[in-house]
């Protein structure tokens, strides 16, 4: 196998070691909990609400930024849902304008971070309390109930259980990876997101609009967030003010845990989304092996530093 | 020198400032299809602000650029390579994480209609462009080899072949032989040598008198943003040469040589000094 292959599969491999050795840790740990499906269908309830940031998250890393302002646009788009929702009683045109101000949001990053060259951490970090703020002052601090939604045809599309059982929104993240992996691999696009990150100089030397790219990854960003805060209302049936918080560093973690470098160039869709379920079944894991919940956070940070110390040495040699 | 039915570039009293910082002034400069041209000066001379104006990264604050005759407006890096202007830049424009394949088409993916990439025509073409214009036969360089792992010899060669698949008319060096051992320069050189054959023209750009004198038919002396001479190398010898550029270095003019601008503008030291930031992308 050639270098850059077997390199790309080193990180893939390794992160899929990882996984599998968590997992097999805890059926050793709990077999009772892990051997039953029941909590591999919680698993596919609640990841698919940061997954599908982080994996949209990924392109954003791959071109060298960061965004650290999804949250509080997935809160914001999900504050507009349901006010427009309660307004005019259409779950549809309630989703479509919620995308299209996730889509606003996500292009203001793009266009500060592009036209006025600030660095992506600060600016998103402003917009992240921008947007935050702004739902807090507009919602008055309170919550809405989305149970009206659930007459909807949308609503099953989005969150309902398939055959009673499946979760609706598993089928959407596996549906975004896939079409993220074929934009990212497969696109004149995705060519020009690596490039971007790898050596924008370069890039640009070649007739590659560095800044156009990176304008379109911030503005996609904001449209996902839109999309995983309406799965995340709906499938509560509750709009909260807060929505979003708590997801920022688990995100984040599952691209980094993929094995996507924060100095960008390279990082895989598969590789996050696998860092995803291995965030996402860390929680229930502990907890199932009788740890405390406090240990929770402990061994997030562990898994995430080890992960990326094999990511690192991997791609070093 | 080209003659006027055979110019194939013309840059016709070209300036460029950099905030308060001229790099060029009134500069004018041709080349010849089918000819090499080494392009010569010290760091600061303007030689690849020159360049990067030709291929479209700068656009110039006055004159004109020909190609083929025809004056050539709304001038960008895509319109420059439509046109049949490659260049292999000094940092030579490679994404050194991706595979070769990947660089081969960077900028210019084999795309259908719709964007999608059709990866196994790519490889393929690779596979001939490293058999025919690079001459690597090895298994052990495979077409997804990344670029980063090869030796600097072999990435200029693939910033070459690049230039040279896309049907260049045009290929411009900068400074292709910096940093390389001597058996990779004689690679490089003979890569040189290769664009000639096939027809091409090429502008060499290098502050290495040694590396360009071989290889090029004629050469252009830069020097603090204006050209104070050129040279066809059956008029001058390699050592007559360099007594010539050693008289530029320390004067800053070419005494009782041909020069087509004043030298009494030049630049201050100060604003060379500056020239290299000024440069950069």
């Amino acid at each position: 196998m050639d270098s850059n292959i077997l390199r790309e599969s080193k990180t893939q491999i390794s992160v899929s070691v990882v996984f599998a050795a968590i997992l097999l840790l805890f059926i050793i740990g709990n077999p009772a909990t892990f051997l039953s499906m029941r909590i591999y269908y919680s698993f596919m309830v609640s990841v698919p609400f940061f997954a599908i940031m982080a994996l949209s998250l990924t392109l954003i890393v791959i071109c060298g930024e960061i965004d650290l302002s999804f949250p509080a646009i997935m809160g914001f788009s999900g504050f507009i849902f349901t006010t427009v929702f309660h307004l005019s009683g259409s779950v549809g045109f309630a989703l479509f304008l919620c995308v299209l101000v996730g889509l606003g949001a996500g292009l203001l990053n793009g266009l500060l971070i592009v036209k006025l060259q600030l660095p992506s951490l600060v600016t998103t970090l402003g917009t992240q309390f921008f947007w935050m703020g702004f739902t807090m002052v507009a919602s008055g601090g309170l919550g809405k109930t989305l149970v009206p939604t659930r007459e909807s045809v949308l609503y099953n599309m989005m969150v309902g259980r398939i055959g009673g059982i499946i979760p609706a929104q598993i089928l959407w993240m596996v549906l975004f990876a896939v079409i993220l992996w074929v934009v990212l691999n497969r696109h004149r696009f995705g060519a020009h997101i690596y490039y971007t990150g790898d050596n924008p100089a370069s890039a640009r030397v070649l007739g590659i609009n560095v800044n156009r790219v990176k304008m379109i990854v911030f503005t996609q960003m904001g449209a996902f967030s839109a999309f995983a805060g309406v799965i995340s209302s709906l499938e509560v049936v509750y709009f909260w003010p807060t929505l979003g918080q708590g997801y920022l560093l688990r995100t984040i973690a599952a691209v980094f845990l993929g094995g996507t470098p924060v100095e960008g160039g390279i990082g895989t869709i598969y590789g996050t989304f696998i860092g995803a379920l291995i965030i996402g079944k860390l929680e229930a894991g502990i907890i199932a092996m009788g740890m405390h919940g406090f240990w929770t956070q402990l061994i997030y940070g562990l898994i995430v530093v080890v992960s990326i110390a094999i990511h690192s040495v991997l791609r070093r040699r | 020198m080209a003659s006027p039915g055979e110019v194939l570039v013309k840059m016709e009293n070209v300036s460029k400032s950099f905030g308060h910082v001229n790099v060029l002034r009134n500069v004018n400069f041709e080349i010849g299809h089918n000819e090499v041209v080494g392009l010569l000066g010290d760091n600061g001379a303007g030689k690849s602000t020159l360049i990067k104006i030709l291929t479209g990264v700068h656009t110039p604050d006055k004159g004109s650029i020909y190609w083929k005759g025809k004056k050539i407006v709304h001038y960008n890096v895509a319109r420059a390579r439509d046109l049949g202007i490659e260049t292999v830049f000094q940092e030579r424009a490679l994404s050194e994480q991706h595979s070769l394949w990947r660089n081969v088409f960077m900028g210019r993916e084999a795309t259908d209609r719709w964007g999608f990439i059709n990866v196994s025509k790519e490889k393929k073409e690779t596979q001939r462009i490293m058999r025919d214009y690079m001459g690597f036969t090895s298994s052990a360089l495979t077409t997804d080899a990344t670029v980063g792992t090869m030796s600097g010899g072999e990435k200029q060669g693939v910033a070459i072949a690049r230039a040279l698949h896309f049907q260049a008319d045009l290929i411009i060096l900068d400074e292709p032989t910096t940093g390389l051992s001597l058996s990779e320069t004689r690679k490089v050189l003979g890569f040189v040598e290769d664009i000639k054959k096939r027809g091409k023209a090429c502008i060499f750009i290098t502050h290495n008198i040694y590396h360009v004198y071989p290889v090029a038919e004629r050469i252009v002396v830069l020097d603090r943003g204006t050209m104070v001479g050129q040279f066809a190398k059956s008029d001058v010898t390699l050592e007559e040469l360099v007594d010539r550029l050693y008289l530029v270095a320390k004067t800053g003019s070419l005494s009782g040589q041909e020069t087509n601008a004043s030298l009494s503008d030049n630049a201050t030291g100060e604003e060379i000094g500056q020239d290299r930031q000024s440069d950069m992308p």
